[in-house]
């Protein structure tokens, strides 16, 4: 009878900690719609489609921002998919066991760099690069598209994705390597039994099996370039704009809070930037989920973890 | 392991224990930041176990903060709105600390400091209907002076800034394009440009950016080595940002009681044109009576023997009418 | 006639295919050397730009007024582990005992909600929870604090520690525990002296890899704890951080500044490698543990 209680209270106790995590999740939709009421109520549906960001006259609209996440993470991924999948492959598949275990270190490193480490890098050799070398070239050879128009300042768009696709592409490998791995060797052998080459059976058996799984990663590695802050902010230029140009400067969501959270003077300007706060969350839930779903649909639950 | 434990639970007690020195916390303006961190440091130097911790935030950070009373002072070189006063949950003093010049810098290879530039051209620069440093309007004010064909890459805050304040606030009182289309405000929608944070950002960009033109407090240009432009004033006279120009413009300005007052474009012909005041924000009724007499005396002490720290880093000491007038005022913040 | 030219064909795609074969190595192998190029260019301008800067000043001085040359990081390296001891305190019993749930109590519909709602908490953009943290701790406590930034690091590590911590606890055998509970035991007592001691070496590693993931993190920073030129031995009050100080003196125009951010990043680098390699050192240490070593 004593055990039974003492079991019991136990058992409750523990409880409490999973229905707090729950709780803490709820509690952080709560905050962040109640905190940005004001600008929900004034703007509405119209915050996210308005490119008005005017502190003087309190119009404000996500547009721009959204604009700047979204270019910034399409560009990041398409530099990042092929080279992340392509050294997840090469790691996976041909590289010898020590050479793909150093590397394998190495990108571990590469992920365990904070995104402000990778701003100051960022500032002070990219930024650089891109204005002398990179975008004067781009604008000379490709300049016919309306992509690699426009004045080089060296921030914009195209160095913030840039920054970006390095900061996400470890993630991709990592989790593309697992599910790589996850294949049951037995498919692979098979494959190469029927005389098929290395290649072939990347092609036909690999990337077929894995494909929903390398696509979650992406997806997974989109809801990170989605949310990065700290490098974005630091080389993206910091101006609402939509344009063509990628060598022009921008603003994404999370750069804005950084910069303007501690400082919006009006009860609004704050709503207002609580609400690209919300607008985050919501982008990141949807975005992981979705992750979530696609990588479970390959993997046990214990093989993956990030 | 257990033990492990016990020692950092006892040196975290400690170090709770150990709070004993009075820590004050401010934050806004970026603009006095050289001159108000200078100050800072002498003062704990005098006063040992009393820090005034400044975080230079931008003076919307430092309005916004002080009115959440997430902080014991504030800083801006905009002064509060009506509709910001009151919103605050207390009365607000503004107690100005030193003045100081927005200046105009760029960085344009094989061109000095001395750029002549009137309110007009900037006015057109920042609003991007001037886009090219070889810009006939430019060139006609300076005679002499090779200009390149480069873009022009404008440099704004993309914080909220004082500097800014005082930067459009000048623009507006020149030009009604300016005034029409963006206005005055600690933030504004800027038309074109980059956005760096803080006096401090945009200098960095400023520094790493050619063809850039930007707006910093003078400390940040001089100590950057930053080329600067000379100003068309009022009254028609090309004016260099120093102490001494400063300071005129606040000559023959009438200072209201509450020194909510601007020096943008003064009408002394010697006054350089982009020149202001910048402001402590403090609450007339202090919740904490230690820290309440400690920032008192911090202002006292920096509104007299301070102001002997100005000059080396470029700010223009307060006019000794507006230090008599300061020091009636205090008296009537309680603690 | 036929087979000779079946052959011909045949040898033909053969040399296509293994050509192709080949082609697609030196293809992947360029993928892997850009990264590894990229990070080899971030190490050598860290060194190149910080190492100069390390001395006994930068680990024992406050920093200087603003453009003044000299003194040191000394009160945003103890920050910074002072933020990470709190943030430890605030996420690792949470994360500890839900993962202890999912895994011996909770029945499979729960669980799987817990661990949805986990692994799409781990996703939140960091930012969110600064402004949480802001929202909650900053404004009712009308100062910027320690504590905020300790807490918004602290649920940081939440989702990572209960899953390393479910997967542990799942690994251990269960004959421990019927050997256990067959003693008499009740389950709770099974779960503290056996489960866990013989889980505690990857939970500690699930716990260093999630430290080793915050202690880089500014964003949640930057409205929580604040930044102070000085020191702060108050956890009621701002504290600085070497993210924070990193970024401020980044984005700053002057060189001495730009120097001891170089210098700064190097020695969060160390602090954060090293994390993870107390993290690789617990993880062998079970391996050991499991081999019966």
């Amino acid at each position: 009878m004593r055990k039974d209680t003492s079991d019991l209270v136990f058992k409750y106790f523990l409880a409490v900690f999973p229905c707090l995590i729950l709780l803490l999740v709820a509690g952080i939709l709560y905050q962040l719609v109640s905190s940005s009421g004001l600008s929900i109520h004034k703007f509405g549906f119209k915050f996210l489609s308005n490119r008005t960001w005017d502190p003087v006259a309190e119009d404000f609209g996500a547009l721009p921002f959204i604009f700047g996440t979204c270019v910034t993470s399409f560009l990041a991924l398409l530099m990042a998919i092929p080279i992340g999948v392509g050294s997840a492959i090469y790691l996976a598949e041909y590289a010898p066991a020590k050479v793909s275990k150093v590397i394998s270190i190495f990108v571990d490193l590469l992920a365990a760099i904070p995104s402000v480490i990778y701003g100051l890098w960022g500032i002070f050799v990219l930024v650089p690069l891109m204005r002398t070398h990179v975008q004067p070239f781009l604008g000379k050879y490709l300049g016919f598209l309306p992509f690699f128009q426009g004045p080089n300042y060296g921030v914009g768009f195209l160095s913030a994705s840039i920054i970006l696709a390095i900061i996400i592409v470890p993630f991709i490998i990592s989790i593309s390597r697992e599910v790589i791995l996850a294949i049951p060797s037995v498919y692979k052998e098979s494959s190469y039994a029927l005389g098929a080459t290395r290649w072939e059976t990347i092609q036909l058996i690999i990337l077929s099996h894995a494909q929903a799984g390398i696509f979650g990663a992406i997806i997974l590695a989109l809801g990170r370039a989605i949310g990065e802050t700290m490098a974005v902010t630091m080389i993206i230029g910091n101006n609402p704009s939509i344009t063509s140009s990628l060598f022009s400067p921008g603003y994404t969501l999370a750069s804005v809070v950084a910069n303007e959270f501690s400082e919006a003077t009006s009860k609004t300007y704050l709503s207002a930037l609580i609400e690209m706060g919300l607008v985050l969350f919501v982008v990141s839930i949807v975005v992981n989920a979705l992750a979530r779903l696609l990588i479970w649909s390959v993997t046990t639950r214990e093989s993956v973890t990030v | 392991m257990k033990k492990l434990l016990a020692f950092i639970f006892a040196v975290s007690l400690a170090s709770v224990a150990w709070a004993d020195a009075t820590l004050i916390n401010g934050a806004g303006a970026t603009f006095p930041y050289p001159i108000y961190s200078k100050w800072f440091d002498e003062y704990a130097k005098m006063n040992p176990g009393m820090t005034f911790n400044y975080q230079s935030i931008g003076s919307g950070g430092g309005i916004k903060q002080i009115t959440a009373k997430t902080v014991d002072f504030g800083a801006s070189d905009g002064p509060m709105t009506q509709d910001q006063l009151n919103e605050a949950p207390g009365r607000i003093y503004h107690i100005p600390t030193v003045m100081g010049a927005v200046v105009v810098a760029y960085n344009l290879q094989g061109v000095k400091t001395g750029l002549k530039l009137t309110g007009d051209i900037l006015a057109d620069i920042f609003l991007g209907k001037i886009t090219k440093w070889n810009d006939a309007r430019i060139v006609a004010e300076n005679p002499g002076v090779n200009l390149p064909d480069q873009s022009i890459v404008v440099i704004h805050r993309s914080d909220g800034s004082g500097t800014t304040y005082i930067f459009v606030d000048y623009l507006s009182s020149v030009s009604p394009a300016w005034k029409g289309k963006v206005g005055k405000g600690t933030s504004v929608n800027w038309p074109v440009g980059l956005g760096g944070k803080g006096n401090e950002g945009v200098a960095g960009l400023e520094k790493q950016t050619p063809g850039a033109i930007g707006y910093v407090e003078l400390a940040y240009a001089k100590q950057n080595d930053l080329t600067y432009a000379h100003m068309k004033n009022s009254s028609g006279n090309y004016i260099e940002p120093k102490i001494e120009s400063v300071t005129k413009a606040a000559e023959g300005v009438s200072i209201a009681p509450d020194f909510r007052v601007s020096i943008v474009n003064s009408s002394n012909p010697e006054a350089y044109p982009i020149s202001s005041f910048t402001w402590l924000l403090i609450y007339k009724e202090m919740d904490d009576h230690a820290k309440g007499e400690a920032i008192v005396n911090f202002i006292k002490w920096a509104i007299t023997d301070g102001q002997k720290y100005t000059e080396a880093l470029d700010y223009a000491p307060l006019p000794a009418n507006v230090v008599s007038m300061i020091q009636e005022k205090l008296k009537a913040v309680k603690y | 006639m036929q087979t000779m030219d079946f052959d011909k064909a045949f040898q033909r795609t053969k040399a296509k295919r293994y050509f192709m074969d080949q082609a697609i190595v030196y293809v992947l192998f360029l993928c892997a050397f850009v990264l590894l190029f990229i990070l080899f260019s971030i190490l050598t301008h860290l060194v190149i730009n910080g190492v100069s800067s390390i001395n006994v000043n930068f680990f024992i001085h406050l920093p200087k007024p603003v453009g003044e040359v000299g003194g040191g990081m000394a009160n945003a390296i103890t920050g910074t582990l002072t933020l990470l001891f709190l943030a430890v305190l605030f996420g690792v019993p949470i994360g500890l005992a839900a993962g202890i749930y999912l895994n011996e109590y909770a029945d499979y519909r729960f669980a799987q909600v817990v661990r949805f709602t986990i692994d799409v908490m781990n996703g939140i953009p960091s930012i969110v929870f600064g402004i949480f943290a802001y929202v909650i701790c900053v404004l009712p406590m009308k100062t910027f604090s320690v504590l905020s930034g300790g807490f918004a690091l602290g649920i940081m590590m939440i989702p990572m520690v209960t899953r390393t911590t479910e997967q542990f606890v799942r690994m251990v055998p269960n004959q421990l525990r019927e050997a256990g509970l067959a003693l008499g035991a009740p389950k709770w007592r099974v779960i503290v002296d056996i489960v866990l001691p013989s889980s505690i070496g990857g939970i500690m590693t699930g716990i260093m890899v999630a430290l080793a993931r915050v202690a880089g993190e500014t964003a949640p920073l930057l409205f929580t704890a604040f930044g102070n030129r000085f020191w702060n031995h108050n956890l009621m009050q701002p504290i600085a951080a070497l993210p924070l100080q990193i970024f401020s003196y980044a984005i700053s125009p002057f060189e001495d500044w730009h120097r001891q951010a170089w210098a700064g990043a190097i020695v969060l680098i160390v602090v954060i490698f090293s994390i993870n390699l107390l993290a690789n050192y617990f993880m062998n240490r079970r391996h050991r543990f499991l081999n019966g070593q």
